[in-house]
Formats: structure tokens, sequence, C-alpha cells
């Protein structure tokens, strides 16, 4: 059977590999192209990269060090950060991208994903969703988590899947850089209303966290984390009899 | 030399330096002639097989291809790669495929139950008939990268290894000089670099 998968994220800022806690506090920890080959040779399933890059020539530079990673490490890639538009989508599949993943892109052009999953298959299409707890409901928050839209988060993300999302990244900004664990009453919901693979992502603060995630919400795909495995603190491997991982 | 069949779909990108990696040159092209002078082919693809197989046929490479198939020069389809090899599809309607292999291709969402997600995304495990061919550096449950909605239906005699996913699903195939995987092993690191290596030196 198919395996669950642990996905490193890297955050991209002018060619250094950055961790935001809470989106906001950044330190620098490491050159994307070393850390990516690292993971890769240390069991990662799958690499995601972030262009949190604000100028074009920052862009300029993350291209070229997604185009240097694709060249040695030959595990999936999903990119992510600044795609709005099918261009963007062209740009960083040129440099060896293998998923594209949109989230203020697709709030701002409601065409950006049935576009997108008609040039490039759903495969391709990966809704990255920042959701926070307002009031009594989940928002979409957009620009890294600064902006809430007001938007319903579920029904949203149902939206994008019915529009030709292939796979969810589920980003809790309430759990993000908690490390208490995933936001697993989030996930809970999201997971009831799609049907293609979703991503935990915010909150691993130890190995724990994905054998709680993986055993509780056996429709999670896949978790994701940054700052656990960039400082060390965890192995990539998830060692537990009733969890299926690639060794 | 290896050429990589471009007709517009697939990261080629990717494939190019994993033969590279593996020291073995390729070129990605879309001329005929090239095709004609190749001693091995890769046929790529992703998304859906309609429009792969439009614009494989209106490209002009389908016939250069067909062509050195029955000169037994070694050819690799990758995932829709693979899928096109087979008679046709029904994904999105019927579609006629390139023959090489009989067989067709449909949803895997007909032999798999419904409580498990499409795409099938990830990291599964496969259980090889054969270790020679492309297997011929693998080993027995050596895990490989799967995305795909469609999977290939043929006699079991051309199927070299399959993946468990609620059902048994062919991801290999092999028809003399024809070979397809229907994973990815540009993206399935060191195993999938093995897969490519053994294909080079078929």
């Amino acid at each position: 059977m198919i395996t669950k998968r642990i996905i490193p994220c890297l955050d991209v800022r002018n060619g250094r590999v950055v961790k935001g806690v809470n989106f906001k506090e950044l330190n620098d920890v490491n050159s994307p192209v070393e850390l990516a080959k690292f993971y890769s040779d240390n069991g990662a399933d799958e690499l995601v990269f972030y262009d949190i890059t604000a100028s074009s020539d920052g862009r300029k530079i993350f291209t070229d060090i997604l185009r240097e990673t694709a060249q040695n490490v030959f595990i999936p890639l999903t990119v992510g950060g600044g795609i709005s538009s099918v261009k963007d989508f062209e740009r960083v599949l040129g440099c060896g991208a293998d998923k594209v993943s949109v989230n203020t892109g697709a709030i701002n052009n409601p065409s950006l994903i049935p576009e997108a999953a008609k040039l490039y298959g759903s495969q391709c299409v990966v809704i990255s969703a920042d959701i926070k707890r307002v009031g009594n409901q989940f928002n979409i928050f957009a620009r890294g988590g600064r902006d809430d839209t007001g938007i319903e988060a579920i029904e949203w993300v149902k939206k994008c899947v019915g529009n030709g999302a292939g796979e969810v990244v589920v980003n809790s900004i309430d759990t993000d850089g908690v490390k208490k664990g995933f936001d697993l009453e989030l996930l809970e919901k999201i997971c009831a209303v799609v049907n293609v693979p979703v991503i935990a992502s915010g909150g691993a603060g130890c190995i724990e966290d994905f054998i709680t995630l993986f055993k509780k919400i056996p429709d999670v795909s896949a978790g994701l984390a940054a700052s656990i495995f960039h400082f060390g603190e965890v192995k990539i491997y998830v060692k537990d009899n009733n969890i299926l991982v690639r060794l | 030399m290896i050429a990589i069949i471009n007709y517009g779909v697939g990261n080629l990108f990717s494939l190019q330096s994993s033969f590279k990696a593996i020291n073995f040159d390729v070129v990605i092209t879309s001329n005929p002639d090239e095709i004609l002078k190749a001693d091995k082919i890769i046929l790529p693809g992703v998304g859906a097989f309609g429009d792969a197989a439009e614009k494989l046929f209106s490209s002009g490479l389908a016939e250069p291809l067909i062509e050195q198939a029955h000169n037994k020069i070694p050819i690799l389809g990758i995932c829709v790669g693979m899928q096109l090899l087979f008679t046709k599809s029904f994904e999105f309607g019927e579609h006629k495929g390139l023959n090489l292999i009989p067989g067709y291709v449909d949803a895997i969402a007909k032999i798999i139950p419904s409580d498990l997600k499409i795409p099938q995304i990830g990291w599964n495990a496969l259980d090889i008939k054969k270790f020679d061919g492309v297997f011929k550096n693998s080993k027995q449950g050596d895990f490989v990268y799967f995305v795909h909605s469609y999977s290939a239906f043929c006699d079991e005699k051309y199927i070299t290894s399959t993946t468990e996913y609620g059902a048994k699903i062919t991801a290999s195939v092999q028809h003399e000089n024809i070979f397809g995987v229907q994973f990815h092993p540009e993206k399935s690191g060191d195993v999938g670099l093995n897969i490519l290596k053994a294909f080079c030196e078929v």
C-alpha cells in the first residue's frame, strides 16, 4: 500500500532558507540546494520550496536555485509562493518543479486553478490554504498569513478541489510554530469534504506529532514541517508498526 | 544516443537531469531524424491521455517512434508515456494510442475501494515479477513514486510489476523491446535511477 509521506518544507528568501515562527520571526538556516540534498539522502519523500521573495531579482535567484536543486535531487518538488498566473506555473515547471502550489493567487484569480489544471493536469496543481480560526469558523488568509479574506475555509478548499486542484496543503496558522502538534480538528473537517490527498502543515514539534497525526486521521496522506527538520530535532523517519512509511 | 521525445508534454528538465546523474548522454528532441538515429528512446508524458495523444500524433513524432519500435530499438514510456504505448484509453472518452502493446488504459477508480484517494499520489512498493530488463538492479518491494488516476489493463504476460492500491495496479510492462513504467523513475530517488540505468543498459 501507499506510504504516508514526510515532507520537509523550505522557505527561500534571497537564496537562503529561512523559517518563520507564526510567519514572523525569520531565522537564517542554510543553503537550499544543500539542505534539499541532505533531506533527500535522509529519506524525505518529497520537498516543498516556498518562494517568499518580494522582488523580481529575488525571483530570478529562486528559479536558479530550483534548477540547481532539480539537477541534484530526484524526489518530487512542489513549488509555491508568488504563483499568480499560468505563466508562473510555466516558469517553475520549466526549472524542474513537479507540482505548483497556489494560495493568494487562487483567491485573487478564481480561474487560475481550472486553467492550470487544464494545461498541466490536476496532479500538478496544489491548493495551499493558510487557515486560521476567526470567531466560530475557519477563515482563509492571504499574503503569507497576513490578510483575513473572510472566506470560510472548508467550503473554499472543497471548491478548489472541484475546480481541479489535485492535492491540498492545510496550513494551520493557529498551530504553526507552536510545536504542539498538527491541527487535528481542522484536518478532520477538510478530509471529510475532499477526496484528493491532504497534506497536514503547521505545528509539528516532534516525531510523535506525525504518529499522532497519521493514527488519529488516517485520511491524511502526508505531514509537512520545516523547523523540526532544519534544526535536526527529529529524524525524518517515522517508525511505528501501524504506520506504513518508506524506509 | 538516448533520445527523450519532446512533444510538448512533461517535465523534461528533471528527466534529463536524472540521466546526467547516472552518466548517460541524452538529447531532448522534436526532430524525427534524431529519433530515427537514437539507439534508445524515452517517451515521457503527464496530464490527460487524450491531450497527450493528440500532441504526439500531430507532432509528426509518432511515425519515427513506431518505426523505431519495429526496428527493435528499446523504448521506455513513463507515466502517460507508458499509457500511450497501449491500444487505447478510456480517459474522458475513447482515444487511440500507439498500439505497441495490446491493451487499454482505464480509471483505477473502477477497481479500487471508493474510500481511497484519487489520484494515487505517493510512494508505493513494487511487486516485481522478473529481475531483468529495467529491474536488473532492483529489489523486491522497492518503493517508487506514483502520480496517476488511470492505469493499464493488459494480458498478464506483459506485466513486469504491480503495486497494491486497494487492488493490484499495473506498475510496469514489457513487450519485447517496448518498456513502460506507470511511476516516475526520475522522481524515485536512487531506486528510480537504478531503473533508468538498467534501461540504458538493456
